[in-house]
């Protein structure tokens, strides 16, 4: 219990504009009736602790949309990699993003280890957000188990009431608490009432998918003649909407920009989506992923079967995104049960 | 934002000059090149580079030039894209961004001692050159050497002083054929595939390397099956878009391989039940 502190509701506005005094912090503000996103603010007024899902997941500030890696001088013949960072707490993650921030730790801590992605992480804070309830209809998140928290934070926020009980994870979490001054100690009444949160979620949370955690990797793996791509293929517009949103792609491109002096530029990473018709294209004109079926199954491979070999978890978080923001209608939950029914279909005759 | 510099990133590059720049065919130059500071590029055979220009950006390019060679390393590049374009207009002396060497390169230890089979069609010959001359510089540590070429034409042909002496050498087999030629061409003319029924081998101590246009493998692979060959002794060299070079970005994956990174030499037991590969 010495590491669960409180926080009264009244006390967020203080808590936040104190941290805000040395660091930037970013939280989930409203942008619409239904729409959401992670933005920098100045108080806990803005802060939208009721928010569903927002638009981009936070992978935003660990993989910015465009990133410079490498500065260079055409005259000198110099490159040289480059970092522009900045300290952030990032507030009010639920625990699907938090997975989805763990997925990409994973990617870019291989070897060769990517410092831009590493020195960039270690400066920012992540404090969670308990979700008691979903956010909508699209959301898959108890079939991928991440309607609790796997770790992946330094501070854990769980609403109950008039307070938020604190789970205090790092010690980085820790001097934060200590610094704003503003948090008491748990007792014992506050433990009991998040256990009882924690069962009542049980009921609120369940498997979305007929389909146990375990048998998604042989779906997709005795999948990939499934006709279901091509139905799918037949929908998608390719826009990328889908991996743009994703917390777990982190697919990139790289662009060479070049100053007004016509010396020096910037090499930059940029987000890319292996739903562009040119993703898998060389230079002469093969390309090797033409079909947008073919494409959107490389997508979905890519979450729920390449990574399991590799690093034994799924890389989908259920936040149900890809869903929601797909133009064509296609929808995850139901593209998992079109396999599903496919391959008892198989299985029957 | 604070800005710092990156002492150790996957996207650094090092300096290279070209000392030699050699119209091969019509679309195709070589480039002799020397990393800064007389740095040895330390490549295997069947790697691959990263060639960067400022302003334009950088390309995967194969090495074809044994690490025997030492001193420089040779790029042989076909003028098809933006970064290959700027790169023929260079000449020598001009500098370079080199990133590598990348890539897995071919099984040399698992070689080593076995007879073998390569098998180039086209562009294939540039990557595949860098393992023909290791081994022909190491000759003694392989059994029976022999070499298939497959061109759309004979003006298509690369490094011509080195087949003909090829052709010449009494410790390779080589043998040539083309698409189509002129009439005054004086070798064989039909698809790389019909030179393999002819080559007398023990399949159990061959190993085929192949490398050729992605239309090629399927057939040259049941060829090669045909001579029973195991599938374990047939190793390939795939091409893909890259980016990156380091196994992240995406743009190259086969199923679940990365090209830059587990590859782009795959043995066929691999990659053959791979829906993306071949």
């Amino acid at each position: 219990m010495e590491n669960l502190v409180i926080l009264k509701k009244e006390d967020l506005n203080d808590f936040v504009m104190q941290i805000a005094r040395t660091k930037k912090v970013v939280a989930p503000v409203r942008k619409g009736v239904k729409s959401f996103a992670f933005e920098e603010v100045t108080s806990g007024a803005r802060i939208d602790l009721d928010y569903t899902s927002t638009i981009l997941p936070p992978k935003k500030y660990f993989l910015p949309q465009k990133e410079t890696i490498i500065e260079y001088d055409k005259r000198k013949k110099e490159w040289t990699p480059t970092l522009y960072s900045e300290e952030i707490v990032l507030f009010g993650v639920h625990t699907c993003d938090l997975f989805g921030i763990q997925c990409l730790d994973i990617i870019f801590s291989e070897n060769p280890k990517d410092f831009n992605y590493i020195l960039r992480k270690n400066r920012i804070l992540i404090i969670g957000l308990e979700c008691s309830n979903y956010c909508d209809e699209n959301a898959s998140c108890a079939l991928m188990d991440n309607q609790n928290p796997n770790g992946g934070y330094d501070l854990f926020f769980t609403e109950i009431d008039d307070r938020f009980i604190i789970h205090v994870n790092t010690y980085h979490g820790e001097k934060l608490i200590n610094k704003t001054g503003l948090c008491t100690k748990a007792d014992k009444r506050d433990v009991s009432e998040l256990r009882l949160l924690k069962e009542r979620k049980r009921n609120v949370f369940k498997n979305e998918v007929d389909i146990p955690y375990a048998e998604l990797k042989p779906l997709f793996v005795n999948a990939m003649k499934s006709k279901v791509w091509d139905e799918i293929g037949e929908k998608c517009v390719s826009c990328g909407n889908c991996t743009n949103v994703c917390p777990t792609c982190y697919c990139f491109d790289i662009i060479d920009d070049i100053n007004l002096d016509l010396n020096t530029g910037t090499r930059t990473r940029v987000w890319d989506s292996c739903q562009n018709g040119s993703f898998a294209e060389v230079a002469g004109g093969e390309n090797f992923r033409e079909d947008r079926g073919e494409r959107q199954r490389h997508r979905l491979n890519r979450k729920f079967n390449y990574p399991v070999s590799k690093f034994r978890r799924y890389f989908c978080t259920g936040c149900g995104r890809c869903t929601r923001a797909c133009v064509a209608g296609i929808d995850l939950k139901e593209t998992i049960n079109a396999l599903i029914e496919e391959k008892k279909g198989n299985e029957n005759g | 934002m604070d800005k710092r510099e990156i002492r150790k990133s996957p996207y650094d590059i090092k300096q290279g000059k070209i000392l030699d720049v050699k119209q091969m065919t019509e679309f195709e130059k070589s480039f002799k090149i020397a990393l800064h500071g007389g740095d040895l590029l330390d490549h295997d055979p069947g790697q691959f580079v990263m060639v960067s220009i400022p302003g334009i950006g950088d390309a995967p390019i194969s090495i074809s030039s044994s690490p025997t060679q030492r001193g420089y390393f040779e790029l042989v590049v076909r003028n098809v894209g933006k970064l290959t374009g700027a790169l023929h207009k260079m000449e020598a002396g001009d500098t370079v961004g080199i990133r590598g060497p990348l890539g897995n390169g071919f099984p040399i230890r698992l070689l080593e001692g076995n007879d073998l089979m390569f098998v180039a069609g086209g562009l294939g010959i540039v990557p595949l050159r860098s393992l023909i001359n290791y081994v022909n510089d190491n000759r003694r540590n392989f059994g029976k050497v022999s070499i298939l070429l497959g061109c759309k034409s004979p003006t298509e042909m690369l490094f011509h002083e080195e087949l003909s002496h090829w052709e010449e050498r009494l410790d390779v087999n080589f043998s040539v054929t083309v698409d189509s030629a002129a009439p005054d061409w004086r070798g064989n003319v039909g698809m790389i595939t019909s030179l393999i029924p002819g080559v007398t081998l023990d399949s159990k101590r061959t190993f085929a390397i192949v490398v050729g246009p992605p239309v090629m493998y399927k057939f040259v692979i049941n060829e090669l099956l045909a001579k029973n060959i195991p599938e374990s002794q047939i190793y390939m060299s795939l091409e893909r878009h890259m980016k990156c070079g380091v196994g992240v970005c995406g743009h190259c994956q086969i199923g679940d391989s990365y090209c830059c990174k587990d590859g782009p030499v795959f043995c066929y037991t691999k990659v053959k039940n791979n829906i993306e590969a071949l």
